[in-house]
């Protein structure tokens, strides 16, 4: 299933592996973000109404 | 239909997000493992760069994202500046980090590609020069922005700063055509001439290109996807914050 990538292989392999680990990490912790954001409004939110 | 308008509201912009960031998210990923399986696994070698090319299908879509995210970044800025809406220069905040990744991926793709092909990871070519400055302007940006505790103040300064750095966003997409020289190529996917086929000049094959517009969909997808998350993010923060300043005060 692998394709024959000869001798660029290191090449072509770290590209996608350092691309594929940024956009990841982005996402993540976007989404790591976002529910803390929500958590503390929510928090916030539920003591200002009692 | 309504006015865009509407969405300087940050509660009308925070439930629409909400409604429409599943499917975009969906999509986005369809289209990014779409564009990448395919162009990976089922494309051949180029005759000149063998097995690289396949490098493409990352390098492109980050330049372009890299560049366009700056200018979606100007009109929210210019947005803020002329008519004072907090949801818009919020969005251009929540997009920053996005293009700090995006050209940090291209920068890199690009080194790596460039070594095999020109025999060196870097060079101080216009185009790539021009892209460094832009990176070093998202990240200015970005410290701007986090240095400032007036949200006003800073959403003020990072504007301009946008405004300023545009030149960089513009050089690093047409700096081969103002300087003509360098080691970087022109455009040969993102051309009108290119994609008409009304030039004669070198284009991308189209057993490459249609993976390559698959992946570059994708990313745009995934950045508009983050840009609702990181800005309903942004809208929490600060509705957060003020009742807190109010629980303070009572």
């Amino acid at each position: 299933m692998m394709p024959e990538l000869g001798k660029y292989a290191a090449e072509v392999m770290s590209a996608y592996a350092a691309s594929l680990f940024l956009l990841i990490a982005m996402v993540l912790l976007s989404v790591r973000s976002a529910r803390k954001a929500r958590a503390e409004l929510a928090a916030a939110e539920a003591r200002k109404n009692g | 239909m309504g006015s865009i308008w509407e969405y300087a509201n940050p509660v009308k912009f925070s439930r629409t997000a909400t409604l429409l960031l599943p499917w975009v998210s969906i999509l986005a990923a369809i289209s990014l493992v779409t564009g990448l399986v395919w162009g990976f696994f089922f494309t051949p070698e180029d005759f000149r760069q063998g097995s690289t090319v396949k490098i493409i299908y990352l390098h492109v879509p980050s330049a372009l994202m890299a560049i366009n995210v700056w200018f979606m970044m100007l009109v929210t800025s210019l947005i803020w500046l002329i008519r004072r809406h907090h949801v818009s220069v919020l969005a251009a905040k929540a997009a920053a980090p996005v293009g700090v990744i995006m050209t940090l991926i291209a920068l890199a793709t690009g080194a790596i590609w460039g070594q095999p092909m020109w025999g060196t990871w870097w060079v101080w070519d216009p185009r790539l020069t021009a892209f460094l400055i832009l990176f070093l302007f998202y990240l200015g940006y970005i410290a701007l922005w986090e240095a400032i505790d007036n949200p006003d103040t800073a959403a003020d300064l990072t504007s301009v700063l946008c405004i300023v750095g545009s030149v960089f966003a513009l050089l690093s997409r047409y700096a081969v055509n103002f300087w003509n020289q360098g080691l970087h190529q022109g455009a040969s996917v993102m051309r009108a001439g290119a994609v008409t086929g009304a030039d004669t000049q070198e284009k991308v094959s189209n057993i490459f290109f249609y993976p390559l517009l698959l992946c570059i969909i994708g990313f745009v997808l995934l950045f508009v996807a983050l840009v609702f998350l990181r800005t309903r993010t942004e809208i929490h923060k600060r509705r957060t914050k003020a009742l807190l300043a109010r629980e303070r005060l009572g």
